[in-house]
């Protein structure tokens, strides 16, 4: 909402208060201060909390003055010489503006016309530019005629985008007078919260001022209201749904004109981002600007047209089928649960929305027809939803519009067109206002202000504070008792009502006078959060072996995830989390793989990196048959490729990462987490090698899968020759099975004695198998199985091979001799000899 | 005095002098052979010690003893200094140049924005605040009507949501819904929680907006909870996270959720207040929303708004964390560039 400074001083006496503390004071009240835009006024001295714009208008070189002649250019048809009086003496200046034109050749006007004259030097908005090109008036020659001066356009001045013609200002403008104490401004952009839509409106924003400052507020007034009367012979009025249309007033001005209204409505309606149209449309947005509540007007000799005699507007909700073609040629398509203003033949508006094209105001209109009505807002933001209309009048109807300001809107309304307009306003109006709005009632103690705010504020303070919001106040006992003004609908009753006048007397009171306390209440029970602390430590021990720590977005496509598979051909039926308004057609579900993520994350990290080693903890989500909602099951992945070591200046960097460093991080992991029992076994998955790929188990549960990616899926992505390793894991078995609390090894004083032994076993035999049966052969004496070779070769024998073991035999209670040692090499030969068949190779 | 005594006598003298000229270790070898070798005096007098009379013996053996000690006393010392030599001539060949660069082990690294939330982890964890996770897709009940947003409630536009295909379940546009299912889980025990977590809005992807973010939601719920406790927590909160020194203020909003409900801002932390491109000019920023926490939620949540009240409080930390590292764009929290990563 764009608020005027000389509009709001219509409501309130702003005397004192300078640009910068009303922005202030605004913001604090609730009423945020977006940008402060300065028509010609100087920027503030001091130190400026807000954002400011515009151009000052220097008191020389802006001034009003007076065009007394309009000649044509001698060598140029579209440009005309102008007769101008400043105030100092008469000038002539040359302009192309349309609006010049019809008082070519008139010779001395009988009436000037009034302008805003810019002498050289002046900094303006150059008119022809985009935007706001800031220029400086200097001498040209255009055409043979000199030219060191100018009429200005709104857009010059700053005050709109209107550069076609120049400024007609009003009649009493005072030729001379210096352009900034005429007419220069100040527009607050003001963010309109939810609950504050009252002030959507110039008068609502006066109020807060009024109440923060306290100073009386003034209000406008209308003509004098009748029910009834002669308009009834004019026009009928029927309203079928009273909750859907609560209240229905109409209004008449007749033999008016839909001429152009006062340069200082114009200028109002352009400061406030309306754009000025006639005397007859401006006055209704003018007064919805000032008042909040939105009207509209018909053309009543085209309804007449219509209904070929008296019209009868009828309130209703649309038939199927019915259509209707808007003022901006929209023909939306309309149901039955949609509220419409109709006449005895059809639709004319949707109500409360847009008025439809057919029975609008037009250049030649003469008599008009004004409604000033309230809807249901839930009924309007249905209505929005399906329409996706935007309009100032749905805007505020959608967000409840007390009724009773349908008739102080329709009484200014009528006003301003007889003004602006001309004509006679038909004696009388019709109201349909079946059940009368009721005003809430609060009652609220001194002890419930404090309880809630942790400060106390005297009931006289906030009867004060509430009484300039617009209550009406009394005392019962201890009790204040507020009525709530007829202008809002967002007190309630009951506790929620009390809260509503708490929080009213707050914001005015300023929540800058409440002071902090630090929380004095008794400690909840205590709770503590395991598994978000196994994933902290689970991304400590990552981090730790240097893997990079990342963060997936949630929305990815079923395509990007079937990049997972050959031929991206992912399987049938996967379920998904579909998004119903998806924001882009990469971003149409939530994911399912981790894998997925880690690998685009990969493949975009690539070309900047020789190596890669990621991870990311984060959600998929699985639809779940039964369930509302999906599993949000946490999911580790682990993306590496190329050269752990980076390069330095004198050591190449290492070889290219293989299902070994991986195997290593993931070892890495899972001893940091200390999980016992844990399984590496082969396994084929569709985007793994077939022989280079794992699943993680403990006992029969399956922890996760690894593996180098299969070279058909690599294809599927942007990836180099090196090979790309990824793995992913259920987080949440990571957390539940990982050990905070495990058993610490004593570590023996005794020395250690260390043999390797070499055991040549067929290929099929498992080294994990092998080493198992070691440890077990070894008995408590072994503490240490080290594998350092694994050896083929033709003298081994055919599909034989040879794995050589680092052996550390160690004792807590005495030094360790070689028979110990013999002893326990004897069982390990034995009994891999018996098991796999192993056979002690020669030294 | 006997002959060979003074021929001894000389020998040391000479080997002493000879060893000044020798400078390195084949010098060294040499003159051992010559002085401490099988042919050397000394030891030719031990051989012929045997073929000596008698009373000569204990003489020349003490001449000969005391020739070779000095001999060998002054060769050890001589050994050391050719070996201090050379070790310092190793020295010299051997020094770097130590501005070289050094060689860059892997470094793993914490996310930003994981970061940022271990640390306000670790400021709420001070002041007693356990943490409480929910949801990221959520039901509408939940997200919008136990919030005090009942379907078509015009407060819902505040948030432009990703609706899922499934009827009623839509995309957590805030953390907001886990006050409500904490409420639930602990009524009618005192809360002190923190709700962190990813929400996501149907916004315009750009430098500043993002669909995707994380948000910390603050809630207290007990007796007698009042705005000046949440005024009092929130400012400790900025001082432990923007410096002692951290001023606040407090302005007027909206939540559905909440009444009253405020805007928390706090000086620029980057220019003091003066003014910056940071903070618009205005010289704060604004960094969290809060208020009382509203008599319907206190009511789905299980609470008696009559007995119960409590605040609460809600803040973006990917924004924050933007303005904390001066990050240009706010994309890069979750493209992962890895050129962005490794400045953390």
């Amino acid at each position: 909402m764009k608020a005027p400074l000389s509009w709001l001083k219509d409501y309130i006496d702003l005397d004192g208060v300078g640009i910068e503390e009303i922005a202030n004071l605004l913001t604090n009240v609730g009423l945020e201060v977006e940008s402060v835009q300065l028509v010609g006024v100087e920027k503030p001295e001091g130190k400026l909390k807000n954002k400011y714009f515009g151009l000052p208008w220097d008191k020389e070189k802006f001034v009003v003055a007076e065009v007394l002649e309009v000649n044509q250019h001698p060598n140029a048809d579209r440009l005309t010489l102008c007769e101008l009086n400043d105030g100092t003496g008469i000038t002539t200046v040359l302009t192309g503006a349309p609006n010049m034109f019809p008082y070519l050749g008139k010779g001395r006007l009988e009436q000037p016309i009034k302008v805003a004259y810019a002498r050289e030097g002046a900094l303006l908005y150059d008119g022809h530019q985009p935007g706001q090109v800031v220029t400086k008036l200097k001498k040209t020659t255009i055409r043979g005629v000199e030219s060191r001066s100018m009429i200005c356009s709104e857009k010059e001045l700053g005050i709109s985008e209107e550069h076609e013609g120049v400024i007609e200002l009003d009649e009493d403008a005072p030729v001379g007078m210096p352009l900034v104490d005429y007419m220069g401004d100040v527009v607050y952009e003001v963010a309109i919260l939810p609950n504050m839509a009252r002030d959507a409106s110039i008068l609502g924003i006066a109020r807060e001022l009024s109440a923060v400052l306290g100073r009386p507020l003034r209000l406008p007034e209308g003509v004098a209201l009748e029910k009834g009367g002669a308009i009834a012979e004019k026009v009928g009025l029927e309203v079928r749904n009273t909750e859907l249309n609560p209240r229905f007033m109409l209004g008449m001005v007749e033999e008016t004109q839909a001429r152009q209204s006062p340069y200082w409505v114009r200028r109002r309606l352009s400061l406030a981002g309306m754009r000025p149209i006639d005397a007859l449309v401006d006055a209704t947005n003018y007064t919805m600007l000032e008042i909040g509540q939105p009207l509209h007007a018909f053309d009543y000799d085209l309804l007449r047209e219509r209904a070929g005699g008296k019209p009868t507007i009828i309130t209703r909700t649309a038939y199927e089928g019915e259509k209707i073609t808007l003022l901006d040629g929209s023909e939306p398509q309309l149901d039955p649960q949609m509220e419409l203003v109709t006449d005895t033949v059809g639709p004319l508006s949707i109500a409360g929305v847009m008025g439809g094209g057919e029975t609008a105001v037009h250049a030649e209109t003469r008599n008009l027809l004004i409604e000033s009505a309230n809807w249901n807002f839930i009924n309007i933001r249905k209505t929005l939803s399906k329409t996706r209309i935007n309009s100032e009048a749905a805007y505020r109807f959608s967000r409840d519009v007390h009724p009773a300001l349908a008739e102080t809107a329709l009484s200014l309304c009528l006003k301003r067109v007889q003004e602006w307009g001309g004509g006679e306003v038909v004696q009388g109006v019709l109201d349909e206002y079946a059940k009368p709005y009721v005003d809430t009632v609060n009652r609220i103690s001194a002890e419930k202000i404090a309880e809630v705010l942790g400060q106390e504020i005297s009931l006289e303070e906030s009867t004060r504070i509430l009484e300039r919001l617009g209550f009406t106040c009394w005392m019962e006992g201890r009790e204040l008792v507020a009525k709530s003004p007829a202008t809002r609908t967002d007190i309630e009753t009951g506790i929620i009502g009390q809260r509503n006048l708490i929080e009213e007397i707050a914001r005015v009171y300023g929540y800058e006078r409440i002071a902090g306390k630090r929380l004095s209440d008794e400690l909840p029970p205590q709770v503590g959060n395991p598994g978000l602390e196994a994933e902290e430590r689970i991304r400590d021990i990552m981090v730790s072996i240097g893997l990079q720590d990342t963060l997936a977005y949630r929305q990815t496509s079923p395509e990007r995830e079937a990049r997972l598979f050959i031929g991206r051909k992912a399987p049938e039926g996967l379920a998904y989390v579909r998004l119903k308004n998806p924001i882009t057609p990469e971003r149409t579900v939530m994911r399912r793989s981790a894998m997925a993520t880690m690998l685009e994350l990969l493949e975009y990290n690539a070309k900047f990196r020789p190596g890669l080693a990621l991870f990311e903890l984060g959600p998929v989500f699985l639809p779940l048959a039964d369930e509302i909602l999906p599993h949000e099951a946490l999911r580790l992945s682990i993306g590496m490729t190329g050269a752990w070591e980076v390069a330095s200046w004198d050591r190449p960097q290492s070889p290219a990462m293989d299902f070994f460093d991986l195997k290593g991080v993931v070892e890495a992991l899972l001893d940091g987490l200390h999980l016992e029992e844990v399984k590496f076994q082969a396994v084929e998955l569709p985007c793994f090698h077939p022989g280079k790929s794992a699943e993680v188990r403990v006992g029969e549960e399956i922890l996760g899968v690894m593996g180098e990616l299969h070279p058909q899926v690599k294809k599927n992505f942007a990836f180099g020759q090196d090979p790309v390793l990824v793995a992913e894991f259920d987080g949440e078995a990571l957390v539940r099975l990982s050990n905070a609390v495990f058993t610490n090894r004593p570590i023996s004083n005794y020395p250690a004695m260390v043999e390797d032994i070499a055991l040549i076993v067929d290929e099929s035999v498992p080294a994990d198998d092998l080493e198992a049966l070691i440890w077990q052969a070894g008995g408590k004496l072994l503490v240490d199985v080290k594998l350092f070779d694994v050896y083929r070769d033709a003298r081994l024998g055919e599909g034989k091979k040879s794995l050589a073991y680092q052996l550390t035999y160690q004792a807590f209670d005495r030094t360790l001799t070689d028979k110990d040692a013999l002893n326990i090499r004897n069982r390990i030969v034995k009994q891999t000899k018996n098991t796999f068949g192993a056979v002690l190779r020669s030294q | 005095m006997l002959e060979i005594e003074g021929k001894l006598q000389a020998e040391l003298a000479r080997g002493i002098e000879a060893l000044q000229t020798v400078a390195n270790a084949e010098s060294l070898e040499a003159w051992k052979q010559e002085f401490l070798g099988k042919k050397s005096l000394v030891m030719q007098v031990y051989g012929s010690m045997g073929k000596l009379a008698k009373e000569e013996r204990p003489i020349i053996g003490k001449a000969v003893n005391q020739a070779k000690a000095g001999l060998e006393a002054a060769l050890a010392e001589k050994e050391e200094g050719i070996k201090a030599a050379s070790q310092q001539e190793a020295f010299t060949k051997e020094t770097l140049d130590v501005t070289l660069p050094g060689r860059k082990p892997r470094r793993g690294r914490i996310h930003p924005l994981h970061l940022t939330l271990r640390q306000i982890y670790r400021i709420f964890g001070d002041m007693g605040f356990q943490i409480y996770r929910s949801p990221e897709v959520e039901t509408d009940d939940y997200n919008f009507t136990f919030l005090n947003m009942p379907p078509y409630h015009p407060a819902r536009d505040m948030w432009d949501t990703f609706y899922t295909d499934k009827e009623g379940v839509v995309l957590r546009t805030h953390t907001s819904p886990g006050q409500v299912r904490v409420m639930r889980e602990r009524a009618p025990e005192n809360i002190r929680v923190i709700l962190p977590g990813t929400t996501m809005r149907y916004e315009q992807l750009t430098a500043r907006s993002e669909i995707e973010f994380i948000q910390v939601e603050l809630l207290v719920v007990g007796k007698g909870i009042t705005f000046a406790d949440m005024r009092g927590t929130l400012n400790d909160f900025a001082r432990r996270t923007f410096g002692e020194n951290a001023r606040t203020r407090l302005r007027p909003s909206f939540f559905p959720f909440t009444e009253p409900s405020a805007e928390m801002d706090v000086e620029c932390f980057v220019c003091g207040g003066e003014g910056c491109g940071v903070c618009k000019g205005t010289g704060w920023l604004e960094i969290l929303g809060c208020g009382m926490v509203h008599p319907t939620v206190l009511r789905y949540g299980g609470y008696d708004p009559e007995v119960y009240s409590g605040f609460a409080a809600g803040m973006g930390i990917d924004r924050s964390t933007l303005m904390r590292y001066h990050i240009d764009d706010i994309r890069h929290f979750r493209n992962n560039d890895i050129r962005f990563l490794e400045q953390f």
